[in-house]
């Protein structure tokens, strides 16, 4: 298992766990996303480390009872820091036959199964493909009933009935009180591994106010789960995973998607420009359009525009006016932005256009994660239009990287794609709440005067003229008198900014806008290094490939391998001391979920062997496929590279 | 800003020092004359004022006034327009448009603008062909039409522009034509005072691609009998002696009837402010094609929410709410506990 810290000197401690990794899984409509929220609420509050993995099906509500209609929420609590999911579940929260179908095989050998029995009928087990055939002679096979679960520790729970019985008292119908059953599965998992009740007790009343009824039910079963653990013998001992020593601050729980609109906020905080979001409804991205609508407070301006090309022309439209202009989406609908992207470039204005990614190509899969837009991101454009990307790497740095995108955005007046996806947008860690006032000041002055004199005496404005430093041009906006200019997608004279369609001036000029993205790698810190500096391998990574190799590293070298590891943020211009890091290694290894779309660009770029390692089931890495991948580049050292660099 | 006193101007503070580049006798110079000099009447500075376009001749357009603007890509004006207006009320914002941008690649965009009324005048120069990329048929060229890419005649059933815009819920829908300065001032005119989307349809003549294709309505010699003026209030008359006129028949259809024949009384007054769109809707399908009685002015002016002001009334009111916003506040908002 991933982050496994030995605490055989822990005084009790067949009842002390380190960590662990539950995964409650049921029908869509069963409410698994809410209990993994409040177990996970719960946990943070308690002082635990903790990692979530939502994952949920594209369709609102799939065929009810089967396989495809699962949703799943897996969270990895712990005593110390730890940065993934987990691997495999130690526990896994069965609501129903479908779920067990489907998620059995993600359990951990011996690893404790709680089941809804209640939700094995024969019509159950059909629908979840629990039969002996298909066709005209199938018959449903029980696997409660034969051996396939021998091997874990199972706990069989009437949950449905027991929920219909506590509630019956308060007046609710079965059908009604049958929908509480999640909070059952809660409480008793709540018991078994030592959750404080209160809170929960407490959101109930709160998130539910609006229903006396459905909260009562739900409290009611909640307190059922709770007290089966307490009464009934088959559940045995009560675990703990103790809180976490974190560093002293304040903390809240936070998914990507908030963070990165929160990142969003505090850009035009920090910019001192009011934001205008373009954005057309896509998954994983409308959280982002919601959480930004929520804080027009901070003079953001959302327009849920009629498409994606429209969103970005809103945001193009309100930074030629002035504001910090953003547009939200995933892969999909950047395909369907690009040629605004280069008017963004030809025109030179600062614009953020964020993409969570999802698996591809087309509709692929809507509600799964996959890095797999990085090439549409730094070469998906018609022309010669290089831009800066940048990619986030957890949840909470989702917050600072839009912070970062805008920053770069606005110094060097130019369009930045900031990449995040599907398991970044959706998963949740602690984040410690920055030091507001520590953020970096990132406005810009706008030009309000002319800049230029021509040869007769009179002074000018050049839309053109750049600052020799950054290169970038006067963001000068609507409304300033003398300078009104005209911008627009036809070649420009460098300077004045005339329509110029001569050999000599295009060349200039694209050469100009490739040198104004490349002086973006000026601001870039140092690529930092950690684990065994004077190993000879090297795990290289980008975006959300971080957790599972934190983990995987760590791991590694606790059992005594030789390895180090650099994540990148700035994928372009990639930071300037990336290819003399890559070059001190025998082996760079570089997990991606994709087809190794980085390692092919570094390779181009550095003409250096790059082991890729990819995975593309919509599914983040396991650290142990990482952890194997290291194994792997280390055995397969010749004796003569094996400790050559140091 | 709109609100301080604007300095005088006259045509030449809005004429930029480009040179214009339409080909001779193109429909186009007389539109953009009638713009520059219109500029100065409507009491607005040159530096508060944006065009943005798509691309086509037409969409040419902004770079031929001093004014802040924007030569954006082919039929994408309205969105990025939209952007300007919703991030600065304050500013007056032009959209210049040709049938190919705004009703071809563009169409999703104009009807949204309509429909969401933005504070927005949108100029769509109607020539019925491709004119930039030399000579293909539009979405608004009649079915024969014969062009480059149409040799044996286009098979396509043009959109009538007018119609777009009134079923896209447009609240100010005109129509003028490049031949007649006066006319065409007196409609940008009342699309500017018209506080959300302004729509106006401007029959413009192409003479290298589709030469003389409005000449049946708009030539001196044709208008008296082709071209009838709709003014609000007024009874829909027209022919040199306003002998001719439209009137309502049982039938509920629009007919062009001779006013000697039913009477005066039982000619349609115009109303262009109508909450009901129907009756502007068959007044812009009273012409057939070019070669029949074709209304021009303002078919409907009506007033309803404008999109931009309704956009930062939300941001005032949430400010009003929830004070302004303080970024401690929003990152404690989930919750917290504390670490020692
Ligand atoms: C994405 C894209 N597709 C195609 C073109 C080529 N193109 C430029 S203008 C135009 C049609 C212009 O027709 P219209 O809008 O009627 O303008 P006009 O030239 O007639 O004024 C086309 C197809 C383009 N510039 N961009
Ligand atoms: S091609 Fe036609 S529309 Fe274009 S500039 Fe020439 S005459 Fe005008
Ligand atoms: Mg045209």
């Amino acid at each position: 298992m991933t982050d496994t810290i030995d605490r055989s000197n822990t005084a009790d401690h067949d009842r002390v766990l380190d960590h662990l990794v539950v995964r409650f899984a049921g029908d869509s409509g069963d409410g698994m996303q809410l209990t993994g929220d409040r177990f996970t609420s719960v946990s943070a509050s308690f002082g635990n480390d903790l990692s979530t993995l939502p994952d949920f099906p594209a369709e609102i509500r799939a065929p009810a009872g089967t396989v495809n209609g699962v949703s799943a929420f897996q969270v990895n609590i712990a005593d110390h820091e730890i940065t993934t999911p987990g691997d495999d579940p130690n526990v896994l929260v069965a609501m129903n036959a479908a779920a067990l179908k489907a998620d059995l095989h993600r359990l951990q050998p011996g690893g404790t199964l709680i089941i809804n029995e209640d939700s094995f009928g024969e019509r159950d087990l059909e629908k979840a493909g629990y039969v002996t055939e298909y066709g005209p002679n199938s018959e449903p096979i029980n696997p409660l009933e034969d051996d396939s679960l021998n091997g874990y520790r199972v706990l069989r729970v009437p949950m449905t009935t027991l929920t219909k019985q506590v509630c019956e008292p308060l007046g609710i119908k079965p059908r009604d009180a049958e929908r509480s059953k999640n909070f059952f599965a809660l409480g008793l998992v709540s018991w078994m591994y030592t959750r404080p009740v209160e809170p929960t007790e407490e959101w109930i009343g709160k998130k539910f106010a609006k229903n006396k009824q459905v909260a009562a039910a739900n409290k009611a079963a909640f307190r059922a789960g709770f007290n089966f653990g307490e009464t009934t013998e088959a559940v045995g001992h009560r675990y703990e995973v103790r809180p976490a020593t974190l560093p002293a601050g304040t903390y809240t729980s936070i998914t990507g998607n908030t963070a990165l609109s929160w990142g969003l906020v505090a850009a035009g905080q920090l910019a001192k420009l009011p934001i205008t979001l373009g954005s057309y409804p896509i998954t994983p991205a409308s959280d982002i359009l919601h959480e930004l609508s929520k804080h027009k407070q901070f003079g953001i301006r959302t327009v849920q525009a009629e498409d994606e090309i429209a969103a970005v022309g809103v945001a193009l439209g309100a930074s030629f006016a002035g504001h910090l202009g953003i547009t939200t989406t995933s892969g999909p609908g950047v395909a369907l932005k690009s040629e605004t992207i280069s008017l963004a470039i030809a025109i030179e204005l600062p614009m953020l256009i964020i993409d969570i990614q999802r698996g591809g190509p087309s509709t692929g899969l809507p509600t799964k994660t996959e890095a797999s837009d990085l090439n549409l991101a730094l070469y998906g454009r018609h022309g010669e239009s290089p831009l800066p990307v940048i990619a986030s790497y957890s949840p909470a740095h989702c917050f600072h990287a839009a912070i970062e995108a805008a920053r770069i955005a606005l110094k060097y007046r130019t369009p930045v794609i900031l990449l995040s996806d599907g398991y970044l947008a959706n998963g949740s860690e602690p984040w410690k709440l920055p030091d507001v006032g520590s953020l970096p000041d990132i406005s810009v002055p706008f030009t309000t005067e002319p800049n230029h004199v021509t040869a007769d005496g009179t002074e000018d404005f050049w839309p053109y003229l750049r600052d020799p430093e950054t290169l970038a041009r006067p963001w000068a906006i609507p409304g300033t008198p003398g300078l009104m200019h005209r911008v627009g997608g036809l070649e420009k004279a460098d300077g004045t900014g005339n329509i110029d369609y001569t050999p000599e001036n295009h060349e200039h000029m694209t050469e100009l806008r490739a040198a104004k993205v490349a002086a973006v790698a000026a601001d870039i810190p140092p690529t930092e290094v950690s684990g065994d500096l004077d190993a000879d391998v090297l795990v290289l990574g980008w975006g959300s490939t971080w957790a599972a190799i934190d983990a995987a590293v760590q791991r590694r070298r606790r059992a005594g391998v030789k390895v180090a590891k650099a994540h990148i943020t700035h994928l372009s211009p990639l930071p300037p001391d990336l290819g003399d890091l890559l070059r001190r290694y025998e082996r760079v290894i570089l997990p991606e979920l994709n087809r190794g779309q980085l390692a092919h660009h570094l390779r181009g770029t550095y003409l250096i062997d790059i082991t890729s390692v990819s995975k593309v089931q919509g599914l983040p890495f396991k650290s142990r496929e990482i952890e194997d991948a290291i194994d792997t580049a280390v055995t397969n050292l010749s004796d003569d590279q094996r400790g050559a660099t140091s | 800003m709109s609100t301080e006193q604007v300095a005088v101007t006259t045509k030449k503070d809005w004429t930029s020092s480009q040179e214009v580049r339409w080909c001779p006798g193109c429909g186009d110079y007389g539109i953009l004359l009638a713009v520059q000099q219109l500029m100065p009447e409507l009491g607005v500075a040159p530096e508060n004022t944006v065009f943005v376009s798509g691309i086509g001749c037409s969409s040419r357009f902004p770079y031929y006034m001093n004014t802040y603007g924007m030569h954006s890509i082919h039929g994408r004006a309205p969105a990025i327009a939209t952007g300007v207006a919703t991030a600065r009320p304050d500013l007056d914002v032009w959209v210049i448009t040709g049938d190919g941008d705004g009703l071809s690649i563009g169409g999703n965009h104009l009807i949204h603008a309509l429909r969401r009324n933005v504070n927005l005048n949108i100029l769509l120069f109607n020539n019925r062909i491709y004119g930039l990329t030399k000579g293909q048929y539009s979405p608004t060229s009649e079915v024969g039409k014969v062009t480059k890419s149409t040799p044996m005649g286009s098979v396509d059933a043009p959109f009538n522009p007018l119609s777009v815009a009134l079923g896209a819920e447009a609240s100010f829908v005109a129509r003028t034509h490049d031949l007649d300065r006066k006319h065409m001032q007196e409609t940008f005119k009342a699309a500017h005072a018209h506080q959300g989307a302004s729509f106006v349809e401007i029959y413009q003549n192409c003479n290298v691609f589709n030469d003389g294709q409005f000449d049946g309505v708009t030539k001196k010699a044709s208008r008296d009998e082709m071209m009838i003026d709709l003014a609000h209030g007024e009874p829909i008359l027209f022919g040199n002696e306003n002998q001719r006129g439209v009137m309502q028949g049982t039938d509920g259809f629009l007919h062009i009837v001779e006013v000697a024949d039913v009477g005066l009384d039982r000619i349609l007054v115009h109303d262009e402010k109508n909450e009901h769109p129907s009756l502007a809707f068959a007044l812009a399908r009273l012409n057939s094609d070019d070669h029949s009685p074709t209304p021009f002015g303002v078919f409907r002016n009506i007033e309803r929410a404008e999109y931009t002001k309704s956009v930062s009334d939300q941001v005032l009111a949430a400010s009003e709410a929830n004070g302004p916003g303080d970024l401690n506040t929003l990152l404690a908002s989930n919750g917290t506990w504390t670490v020692n």
